[in-house]
């Protein structure tokens, strides 16, 4: 997994509230690998049209966003299935923050695991930055994950809060299971306690 | 319940949790695969149930609609075959949705941790599990180590109280509770269901709202297992019998909340208020009764609920103002994890009986045994009687993977969870509601109220 520290990069403003998994990667694109290639499902069926064109008005696709790599989205932003695929897409784009007032949940903790940063901001400052992306298209934010702040492209800072363990896992870039291996043994214990305790969980 | 399952404290709050039971179905392969590739081996296949279900076909005698979907169904046989799971594959009569699946063999249990790489494994919170949807980096953990990390949620209590009355049953409970709270309602939440009115529900009527508490952005859903939770488990094939059963259900009985419990959120529905209830946009929470009228964005002050309500009416082909009840339907899904088990198809064949489908109507039951035991009580003859398709078990046109999916701008009738833009298509408009709902929209070709039809 690669490491998350500072960002600065431009950030593209999506105001739908509600955005769902489905709308980030349709379904029929899930049997696809993992891959760069995955780039083009994101937001399949709101950026291309019917011809596998681009619809300019979509807003990934005009001049100033392209090359975004913060996405400021609205309320409850990866709602809906468990599909990591709709991580996969964003990250495959170029996408390595996302700024929201909420996140779906399974959606928040699938960005974790692929050193996506998902940052939880008031519904207020998340507004107020994708007003000032609207009015300067274009323009760049900058997400610091070690003073755990985000300035705005008029210089105002918004501190986020993040738990300390998501935190150093994507400061080092380390995924969980190389963490858990060295559990082992508690683990090996627990099942032995609760194999005494609960001996009907026990399996086949 | 938490505690009970901490391995370990971590940083930040975070605990490791242990896993009591695993599902997996084709979406598990990825997992699989890069789990025998790093050279590992899944830590607990004795804890770990798989079948299939997203990508098989359930057109009949079809199981497979491309190479694509037929190697990773083979892959999913192989990889468990392999490391030693149980697995219901294409052929087996307990193959069906998971979610359906793992309650239906006695897998699921009171007072367990339960996940699954789908948003629905929230269901099985209808017998007292913790039960939540992960994703497939998760997913490959849980199978190396039987364990995932995480953050205590906070919780939430939703009550229904009261009866609900003729042609209401727990789908129009979840959905008017979600059309209250919203679909962020219950983010980073667990929701109790409690209250006469879900205290009265039988299991599978349980699982119908758990199942869709993912909706209202919880995490999982969790009734208190009961005397209708042990008479539904016992004797299943992965029960617990015996001596076992006896010891199991004494420890059930005390997972019950504390009458004083402290709650994070509180939320009150009465069930004699709730009318049918569907919904008319393009999120669970766009939930309304069968009497009302589609809303007009001029009357909504938020600028971006305005804009949101815009857009859905827009996907929709809708108008502000326009009656709900009457709208044209072109075609009617009765499935999905939600609502495909037996309770659901009797209520479905009960208003279908001796009329007729005048649209295409498919009826997809949730599992193989819930096929073969509605083909005893003779409901496929009811369904195929009145002209609505009688298919296999499988996800089907709920999310559509396997291609079986509505055509641009098709209205549809589902009793499926989700009526997101493209959900069940490219452009197709799904209408949510009960399996009594979308049975009466099938023999009148429009949205109608059930209570009209008469029982």
């Amino acid at each position: 997994m690669e490491a998350f520290t500072r960002l600065t990069a431009v950030a593209v403003p999506f105001d739908l509230p509600n955005v769902d998994t489905d709308r980030l990667v349709p379904a029929r694109f899930l049997r696809k690998p993992r891959g760069p290639e995955c780039a083009r499902f994101l937001f399949h069926d709101l950026r291309f049209d019917a011809a596998g064109v681009e619809r300019p008005d979509f807003v990934l696709n005009q001049p100033a966003y392209r090359g975004a790599r913060i996405l400021v989205a609205a309320a409850n932003f990866g709602c809906g299935s468990s599909r990591e695929m709709a991580v996969w897409v964003l990250e495959a784009f170029g996408i390595r923050a996302v700024i929201a007032p909420s996140l779906g949940d399974i959606f928040h903790q699938n960005c974790f695991k692929n050193g996506l940063l998902p940052v939880i901001l008031p519904d207020g400052v998340v507004a107020g930055l994708r007003r000032q992306l609207h009015e300067r298209p274009g323009a760049s934010l900058t997400v610091d994950l070690p003073v755990q702040t985000v300035t705005a492209p008029d210089g105002s800072v918004a501190r986020f809060e993040i738990d300390a363990f998501r935190k150093e896992l994507l400061l080092a870039g380390r995924d969980e299971l190389e963490l858990t291996i060295a559990y082992e043994g508690r683990i090996t214990a627990f099942e032995a306690r609760q194999r005494e305790a609960m001996p009907w969980l026990a399996g086949r | 319940m938490w505690v009970r399952h901490v391995v370990a404290e971590g940083p930040g709050g975070h605990v490791l949790l242990y896993v009591d039971r695993h599902l997996i179905h084709e979406g598990g392969t990825k997992a699989l695969t890069r789990l025998v590739l790093a050279g590992r081996r899944v830590r607990r296949p004795d804890l770990t149930l798989a079948t299939a279900d997203h990508y098989v076909l359930t057109s009949p005698g079809a199981f497979a609609g491309d190479p694509e979907v037929s190697a990773m169904v083979e892959t999913l046989a192989r990889h468990t075959a392999e490391q030693g799971i149980t697995y219901f594959g294409v052929g087996d009569e307990r193959r069906g949705i998971v979610h359906v699946v793992g309650p239906e063999q006695g897998w699921t249990l009171p007072g367990i941790t339960l996940v699954c790489g789908d948003s629905h494994t929230s269901t099985h919170g209808a017998f007292g599990a913790l039960a939540f949807g992960i994703g497939s980096t998760e997913v490959e953990h849980v199978l190396a180590t039987q364990t995932v990390w995480q953050r205590r949620p906070r919780v939430m209590r939703v009550t229904v109280d009261g009866r609900p009355g003729f042609g209401v049953g727990a789908k129009d409970v979840i959905l008017a509770v979600i059309g209250r709270i919203g679909a962020g309602g219950a983010t980073g939440h667990v929701i109790e269901y409690a209250g006469t009115a879900i205290r009265a529900m039988t299991m599978d009527e349980r699982m119908t709202v758990c199942n869709m508490s993912i909706e209202a952005g919880a995490r999982a859903g969790m009734v208190a297992p009961d005397e209708t939770t042990f008479a539904y488990l016992a004797g299943r094939p992965f029960a617990p019998r015996g001596e076992s059963w006896t010891r199991a259900v004494a420890a059930w009985r005390g997972l019950a909340t504390d009458p004083d419990a402290a709650f994070d959120r509180e939320v009150r529905l009465d069930a004699g208020e709730i009318a049918p209830t569907l919904t008319w946009g393009t999120s669970p929470q766009d939930a309304l009764p069968i009497t009302a009228h589609i809303p007009d964005p001029g009357h909504i002050e938020d600028p971006a609920r305005r804009q949101a309500v815009t857009r859905a009416l827009a996907y929709m082909g809708l108008r502000p103002g326009q009656p709900l009840q009457g709208l044209a339907v072109d075609r009617v899904f009765i499935g999905s994890c939600t609502n495909s088990r037996l309770d659901d198809l009797r209520l479905a064949a009960r208003i279908v009986r001796g009329r007729r489908a005048v649209v295409r109507a498919w009826v997809v039951p949730g599992s193989g045994l819930i096929k073969r035991q509605a083909e005893a009580e003779g409901l496929d003859q009811i369904f195929r009687d009145a002209g609505l398709e009688w298919r296999q078990p499988g996800c089907s046109m709920c999310v559509g993977m396997n291609g079986e999916v509505a055509r641009q701008g098709d209205r549809v009738a589902s009793t499926s969870n989700r009526n997101f833009e493209g959900r069940q298509g490219q452009g197709a408009r799904t209408h949510l509601m009960s399996p009594a709902m979308a049975a009466a929209a099938a023999v009148t070709g429009r949205l109608t109220d059930v209570r009209t039809l008469g029982g």
